[in-house]
C-alpha cells in the first residue's frame, strides 16, 4: 500500500475538495482525514460508523480542593496564570507543566491526562476514513495524527492507496502527518501568502526525503504568481503535476455536498482528472525507478 | 551485540516501524543468541518531543544500534550523545533487517536524512 | 475597543476582512496576531519604526555543576530535556518555559537565560504591529501575549486572529470586546463556523458573523445563524475579481468607492453591538 499525504502551506487552498475528489478517482483506497484541528472531509464522507474512541491527548492539573491550604505559592510558580485565586485551574491556560505539583507543600495538586476529543473509523462511499473530532478549546498534536492513522490500519485489507490529508502549516502535527508517506502532494494557490507557505512545506518535505508534486489551485486568478511558483519547482526539480483554474461550480457543488467531479461542465473537474493521471503515471515511475 | 528496531509488533516476523519516535514498540535483540524481548515506545504517547523519548527508551535498554526508518534531528542528538549507531532498515520486516545488519548490508545513517533535491535553498522568495 | 477578526477555517477571507477593516477606520490600529503565518502587511504595506525581539526563558545547563541526576528530565512533561549516561541535553525549540527543571535541580545548574522566539514588528504611526514566529517554534502564545500588552489603549485595535479554535486562539481573542467571526457557505466553512461559536460561547464573548464568498442566499448559514440567535452583521459576494484583488495584494478599499463605504459601515455596527452589549452588561 502507498501511503500519500496531501498538503498545504497555507489554508483554504483547497486540500481538501481535491482530497475527496481523488478519493473518488483512485480505486481501492482508505482516507485519513489528519487535519485535526479544523477536520472537514467527513462532512463529505457519510458512512457507517466501525469504531469510535476517546482521545485523550492532554495533561491538566487538579487542585484537590480538601487538601489546598490555598497558601500561594502555586499560583506563585505558575508562569501561565492558570490557577484562579480561588484555586481553581483555569483549562485553557493550563500547559500540563506540573510545576503546580512541584512546589504545593501540601500535595494538594497533581496531574492527570483528559479527554480532548474523539477518533473514528467509517466504513463510507469511498472507502474507509478516519478522522478526530477535537473538543473545543482542545490542542492538536502529532500524538492524535499519529491516532488518526493508526485507528484505521486493522480494517485495510486490500487497499492500494492510503491518502492523509494534512493539516496547513509545517509543525509538529504536519510531520506527523508526512512521516512514512510514499508521496506529497502539495497544493497551492498563486497569492503572496500561497507561495511563502508552499515553500516551507517544500523543505519539510525534504527534509524527510519525502518526494513532493505541487498542484496550483485557482492558477488563473493570479498567472504571474502561478508562472513564478512554476519557475521555481522547475529549478528545484518539484515536479508540477496539475493547474485548477478559478471555477465557480466546485463551490456551488461544495454547497451541495458534492465534489467538483460531480458537477457537469465543471472545467476545474477535467483539471482534477488530469491530475490524477499525471500522479499516477507519477508514482509508476517512482516505483520502476527504485 | 544489543540492537533496538523500531517494530510493527511484538514478534520478529512483525513488519519494521519505518517511525522511530512514533515506533508502535521496539524490539530488543541479542544478534548473537538471537534472543528477542519488547519494550513499549515511551515516545509513542507523547504530545511532543517523541523522538527524543523514543531515544531514552532505547538507551536505557541499553542498545548499541538502532535498526529503523527515519529519525528525527532531535532523536539523532540523544543517541549520538549515547554513542549508539543508526541504521536504515526500511523497506524490510524486522527479521529481514537483523539478517542483513549482520551480514553488514545495512547503511549507517549519520545525519538527519540527506536533502533530496538538493537545488532549494531554503525560503528564498520571500 | 478592541476587536478580533477570527474563524475556525483557513482562508475564509480573515485577513482580507481585518486588513480592510482597520484601512477604512482611521485612526485604528492593526494587529496581526497569526504569528505562523503573518499576511497583512502584504495589504497594508507598512512603514516599520521598529522590530523587537521576544524571547522566552529557557533552560541552560553549567557543566561543571551538573551531576546528571535526570531530576529535571524527570519532571519535563514536553521531552525538553533527556539524560543519558549521567549527561543531560537540552531541546530548547520544545521547552515550555514552565520553569520546573531549575525548580528542581539540586545543583542548581540550570540557569534560565532568554531565547528569542520571533519578533515584533511595529509601524511608522502604531497603526500596524505585527508578530511572527520562527519557524519551527511550536508555541505562539508569548508572541501573541506580547503583542496584546503592546497594544494601544484608545481608538479601535483590529486583532487579526489565527485560525483554529486552540490555545493560540483563545490567547488571542480573550479581553476583546467583539469578535467578528468570518465565513463561507459551504458545509466546510459553516462546521467550522460551528465551532467558533461554540468557542464564543464557552468564553462568553459577544460576536457577530460576516459571510465571505456570499452567493445572495446563503441558505445554510441563515438557518445556523438564525437556530443560534447569532447576528449576521455583513456579506462580501462570491467574486473573481475580488480573488484577483488579494491575490496581488490590493485593499479593496483601494477601488471602488462603495468598499470604503461598506468597511466604515461594518464598523458602524459592531460599534452598536458593542454599545448594546455595555448596556446589558455594564461590569464589561
Amino acid at each position: 500500500m502507498k501511503t500519500i499525504a496531501i498538503l498545504s502551506g497555507k489554508g483554504g487552498t483547497g486540500k481538501t475538495t481535491l482530497a475527496a475528489s481523488l478519493a473518488r478517482l483512485a480505486g481501492e483506497k482508505a482516507l485519513a482525514d489528519c487535519d485535526v484541528e479544523a477536520p472537514n472531509l467527513h462532512i463529505l464522507l457519510q458512512g457507517k460508523l466501525l469504531e469510535k474512541k476517546e482521545y485523550r491527548g492532554a495533561q491538566t492539573a487538579l487542585i484537590d480542593e480538601d487538601l489546598c491550604r490555598q497558601c500561594g505559592l502555586c499560583r506563585e510558580a505558575c508562569r501561565f496564570q492558570a490557577i484562579s485565586a480561588g484555586y481553581q485551574v483555569i483549562p485553557f491556560r493550563c500547559e500540563g507543566c506540573g510545576v503546580c505539583s512541584l512546589v504545593c507543600p501540601h500535595g494538594a495538586a497533581h496531574l492527570e491526562t483528559v479527554k480532548t476529543g474523539d477518533t473514528y473509523v467509517h466504513e463510507t462511499g469511498e472507502g474507509l476514513f478516519s478522522h478526530a473530532l477535537l473538543d473545543i478549546g482542545a490542542e492538536g498534536s502529532g500524538k492524535l495524527v499519529t491516532e488518526v492513522r493508526r485507528i484505521i490500519q486493522p480494517y485495510i485489507q486490500t487497499e492500494k492507496l492510503f491518502f492523509i490529508d494534512g493539516s496547513p502549516g509545517i509543525g509538529c502535527v504536519v510531520i506527523a502527518s508526512l512521516t512514512g508517506c510514499d508521496a506529497a502532494i502539495l497544493v497551492t494557490e498563486p497569492t503572496l501568502s500561497g507561495k511563502s507557505d508552499l515553500l516551507r512545506v517544500l523543505d519539510l518535505a525534504d527534509h524527510f526525503s519525502i518526494p513532493a508534486v505541487v498542484c496550483i489551485n485557482r492558477f488563473d486568478v493570479n498567472l504571474e504568481l502561478t508562472a513564478e511558483i512554476e519557475a521555481y519547482c522547475r529549478q528545484a526539480r518539484v515536479p508540477v503535476l496539475g493547474k485548477i483554474p478559478f471555477d465557480s461550480r466546485v463551490v456551488e457543488g461544495l454547497r451541495n455536498y458534492k465534489t467538483p467531479l460531480e458537477m457537469e461542465g465543471s472545467t476545474a473537474a477535467a483539471a482534477i482528472r488530469g491530475f490524477w493521471e499525471n500522479m499516477q503515471k507519477y508514482l509508476q515511475n517512482e516505483e520502476e525507478g527504485e | 551485540m544489543k540492537v533496538a528496531v523500531s517494530s510493527m509488533d511484538k514478534e520478529l516476523e512483525a513488519r519494521l516501524d519505518p517511525r522511530f519516535g512514533r515506533a508502535c514498540c521496539f524490539l530488543l535483540v541479542d544478534t548473537d543468541t538471537r534472543e528477542f524481548y519488547a519494550v513499549p515506545n515511551g515516545g509513542v504517547g507523547a504530545a511532543g518531543g517523541a523522538g527524543i523519548q523514543a531515544a531514552q527508551t532505547v538507551v536505557e535498554e541499553g542498545a548499541e544500534a538502532v535498526i529503523t526508518g527515519s529519525v528525527g534531528p532531535n532523536a539523532m542528538d540523544v543517541l549520538k550523545a549515547a554513542g549508539v549507531k543508526i541504521y536504515e532498515g526500511e523497506p524490510y520486516t524486522v527479521k529481514e533487517a537483523l539478517e542483513k545488519f549482520c551480514k553488514g548490508d545495512l547503511q549507517e545513517v549519520t545525519s538527519p536524512k540527506p536533502r533530496h533535491y538538493g537545488a532549494r535553498g531554503g525560503r528564498g522568495l520571500r | 475597543m478592541k476587536i478580533s477578526v477570527l474563524s475556525g477555517k483557513g482562508g475564509t477571507g480573515k485577513t482580507l476582512v481585518a486588513t480592510n477593516l482597520a484601512a477604512a477606520v482611521r485612526p485604528s490600529q492593526y494587529v496581526d496576531l497569526d504569528v505562523e503565518e503573518p499576511n497583512g502587511y502584504h495589504f497594508l504595506k507598512p512603514r516599520l519604526r521598529e522590530t523587537v525581539s521576544v524571547g522566552v526563558p529557557v533552560p541552560r545547563l553549567e557543566e561543571g555543576k551538573c551531576t546528571g541526576c535526570g531530576l529535571c528530565a524527570g519532571v519535563c512533561q514536553f521531552n525538553a530535556l533527556a539524560a543519558i549516561k549521567n549527561k543531560v541535553l537540552i531541546f530548547p525549540e520544545l521547552c515550555h518555559h514552565c520553569g520546573a527543571c531549575s525548580l528542581v535541580c539540586p545543583e542548581k545548574a540550570l540557569q534560565e537565560v532568554q531565547r528569542e522566539v520571533g519578533t515584533i514588528s511595529i509601524g511608522e504611526e502604531r497603526d500596524f504591529m505585527q508578530g511572527e514566529l520562527q519557524v519551527g517554534e511550536p508555541v505562539a502564545v508569548p508572541l501573541i501575549n506580547e503583542l496584546k500588552r503592546r497594544v494601544k489603549e484608545n481608538g479601535p485595535v483590529f486583532f487579526d486572529c489565527p485560525p483554529g479554535a486552540a490555545c493560540a486562539v483563545v490567547h488571542a481573542v480573550e479581553d476583546t470586546d467583539y469578535c467578528l467571526l468570518v465565513t463561507e457557505p459551504t458545509p466546510f466553512g459553516r462546521h467550522d463556523l460551528a465551532i467558533a461559536v461554540r468557542l464564543m460561547e464557552k468564553l462568553g464573548l459577544p460576536f457577530g458573523v460576516l459571510i465571505n464568498k456570499g452567493d445572495g442566499k446563503n441558505g445554510d448559514v441563515h438557518q445556523f445563524c438564525r437556530e443560534k440567535g447569532s447576528k449576521i452583521l455583513a456579506e462580501i459576494p462570491f467574486s473573481l475579481e475580488i480573488a484577483e484583488t488579494y491575490s496581488r495584494g490590493e485593499l479593496l478599499i483601494q477601488g471602488e468607492k462603495d468598499w470604503l463605504h461598506f468597511f466604515q459601515n461594518l464598523f458602524g455596527k459592531i460599534k452598536e453591538e458593542v454599545g448594546h452589549e455595555n448596556h446589558r452588561h455594564p461590569q464589561r
